[in-house]
């Protein structure tokens, strides 16, 4: 498959049942709801080490948001509810609680309730207080500026972490250029984040190295500067690869997402230095779902 | 489908316990009129009472002057229950779920123990609104009362949970005892309002005349909670339907200082 003279290879992302919430952010303005928001999901770029792979959804009017101010929502994925569990509290406790005007609530109702506010509460040191509205509890912690608003529980449902897609082209700013343009895109579709520095990893990585004490390393047939020395998977004419993250809540959005990005990055086309779009999996049989290039593409 | 529809047609001398009703709505309408009342030391049969008619199921219209007729819709679980008059003591007790609409009055204790559903009072309400009957250690304990006249005295005693709303004016001692919950008075209240209340909400729009020395003023704030709270009444008929989004700015009173003092009373700026 050639669309626009980028080469859409025969290959498939290979992606994991994982688990998911969404928490709703607010604040005076919504640059302050920014600031909690890309705090609160700052490290969390992949489970290996972060804990969680989290991300700013989308914005919200202040017609979304339950205080009627304006803030965003941010997904949060984990390998497992207790180990999501874990962060939220985290990073709710260390990142939006302090951060100046904010307040948190559940953006997930349905799933599994596991504490938002319920333990953070305890911050209050006995001056906190809970209001029950419409079954949501809600706890009113005081501090410094005022009184920080969170509701006692967030749902946690089953997601998809891993889809990906990886862009090869002829230098390094082109295809930075092309990656941009996909994640812009991207970022219209609802209930999937992109977890890598601005939505873009150019570190990829294989299963095992050389060294007995690492899982993992660089995805050495990817890499240019060494193509001449290994069993590369490039040709000659590219000189820089990236590749696009997707975890999403289902797998259908994470395929929306992805057609939406590659599209982009064809867009950009040949004439834009971008000669292939290929994906990432380990041969089909860790992952549960498989998101096939050429029939997300041809949809 | 036409809803059961009870007509008044006699008025005992005595208090008349309705209570007994609500358990069996969905019974044939030959049992239901059978459906016997306390009334003083006497049980008298719905029948002779009230004219039965409609089909029976979850709901239950209600007409005439029911002023000494107690206990309407109490335990009420699901469905709806209309009262086209002025109804006894109370109203709803114990209910679970559903809804109560009366047109005209209530008497004492309407919501008293009621753990969920909606009870919207149209005219006004007697003393002991949504609170505790002697020996209770709670009054309401969840679901929504909405009162659109005024309320007399009590209003709220030993409220545990759930929402009471006032489109007028309170009483006095309106949130005594209060254990927590969220009361909004928008007229005005008596004296002595949140005595020895331990947690809770008062939301008032007109400052009461007094105020007890129990409670310390902690500054004006526009608080978020308000607009979850007014966003949640949003479809509610009358004045709190229409209750500001956003701009309000309260003076926050904690106490009652005397017993526990962690509750709240919120005034207008």
């Amino acid at each position: 498959m050639i669309l626009n003279g980028v080469t859409i290879d025969d290959e498939f992302a290979e992606a994991f049942g994982m688990k998911a919430t969404r928490i709703l952010i607010t604040a005076h303005n919504l640059p302050w709801a920014y600031q909690a928001a890309h705090t609160a999901t700052g490290f969390a770029t992949s489970v290996i080490a972060c804990g969680c792979e989290a991300a700013v959804e989308r914005e919200l009017t202040p017609a979304e948001t339950p205080d009627g101010r304006p803030g965003v929502s941010i997904l949060l994925f984990a390998t497992s509810g207790k180990e999501l569990a874990k962060q939220i509290e985290r990073r709710i406790g260390q990142c939006v609680l302090t951060s100046p005007t904010s307040a948190a609530y559940a953006g997930v109702r349905d799933g599994e309730p596991v504490a938002l506010g319920k333990n953070l509460r305890f911050f209050g040191d006995g001056f906190q207080a809970s209001k029950l509205i419409d079954g949501r509890r809600f706890w009113r912690i005081p501090v410094m500026d005022g009184e920080f608003l969170i509701e006692e529980t967030t749902g946690i449902v089953p997601g998809v972490g891993g889809g990906n897609f990886l862009v090869l082209g002829e230098s390094q700013p082109q295809v930075l250029a092309a990656c941009e343009a996909a994640i812009a895109a991207m970022r219209q579709v609802p209930n999937v984040i992109m977890p890598f520095p601005g939505g873009i990893v150019r570190s990829g990585s294989k299963v095992g190295s050389r060294y007995k004490a690492l899982s993992a390393s660089t995805n050495d047939a990817y890499c240019p500067t060494i193509r001449g020395v290994t069993a590369t998977q490039l040709t000659p004419e590219i000189g820089a690869v990236m590749e696009v993250v997707i975890d999403g809540l289902t797998a259908d959005d994470i395929a929306t997402a992805m057609r939406s990005g590659i599209r982009a990055v064809v867009d950009a086309g040949r004439a834009g230095g971008i000669h292939r779009v290929t994906a990432g999996n380990y041969g089909g049989k860790l992952g549960k779902f498989h998101f096939r290039l050429r029939e997300i593409m041809a949809r | 489908m036409s809803p059961l529809r009870l007509t008044l047609k006699d008025r005992p001398p005595q208090r008349v316990d309705l209570s007994p009703l609500t358990g069996g709505l969905k019974a044939s309408l030959a049992q239901i009129g059978a459906t016997p009342l306390p009334s003083g030391n006497r049980v008298i049969r719905l029948d002779e009472l009230f004219a039965v008619s409609g089909t029976p199921g979850s709901d239950l219209e209600l007409e005439g002057d029911l002023s000494t007729f107690d206990g309407i819709g109490a335990g009420l679980g699901e469905g709806r229950v209309t009262v086209r008059g002025t109804v006894g003591a109370r109203l709803g007790a114990g209910m679970l779920g559903g809804t109560i609409e009366v047109e005209g009055d209530a008497g004492r204790y309407a919501g008293t123990g009621m753990r969920g559903g909606r009870i919207r009072i149209a005219g006004n309400a007697g003393d002991f609104l949504a609170a505790a009957l002697p020996g209770d250690h709670q009054g309401m304990q969840g679901g929504v009362m909405l009162v659109q006249g005024n309320a007399t005295d009590r209003a709220g005693d030993r409220m545990r949970r759930g929402m009471l709303l006032i489109e007028g004016n309170a009483g006095d001692y309106c949130a005594s005892r209060m254990v927590a919950g969220t009361i909004a008075v928008l007229g005005s209240v008596g004296r002595d309002a949140g005595l020895a209340m331990r947690r809770g909400t008062l939301l008032l729009r007109r400052p009461p005349n007094r105020l007890l020395p129990t409670f310390n003023d902690c500054g004006v704030y526009p608080l978020a909670i308000l607009t979850l709270l007014a966003r949640s009444w949003r479809g509610y008929p009358g004045k709190f339907g229409a209750f500001p989004e956003t701009g309000l700015r309260v003076r926050r009173l904690v106490g009652d200082l005397a017993n526990d003092g962690r509750g709240e009373i919120l005034l207008p700026v």
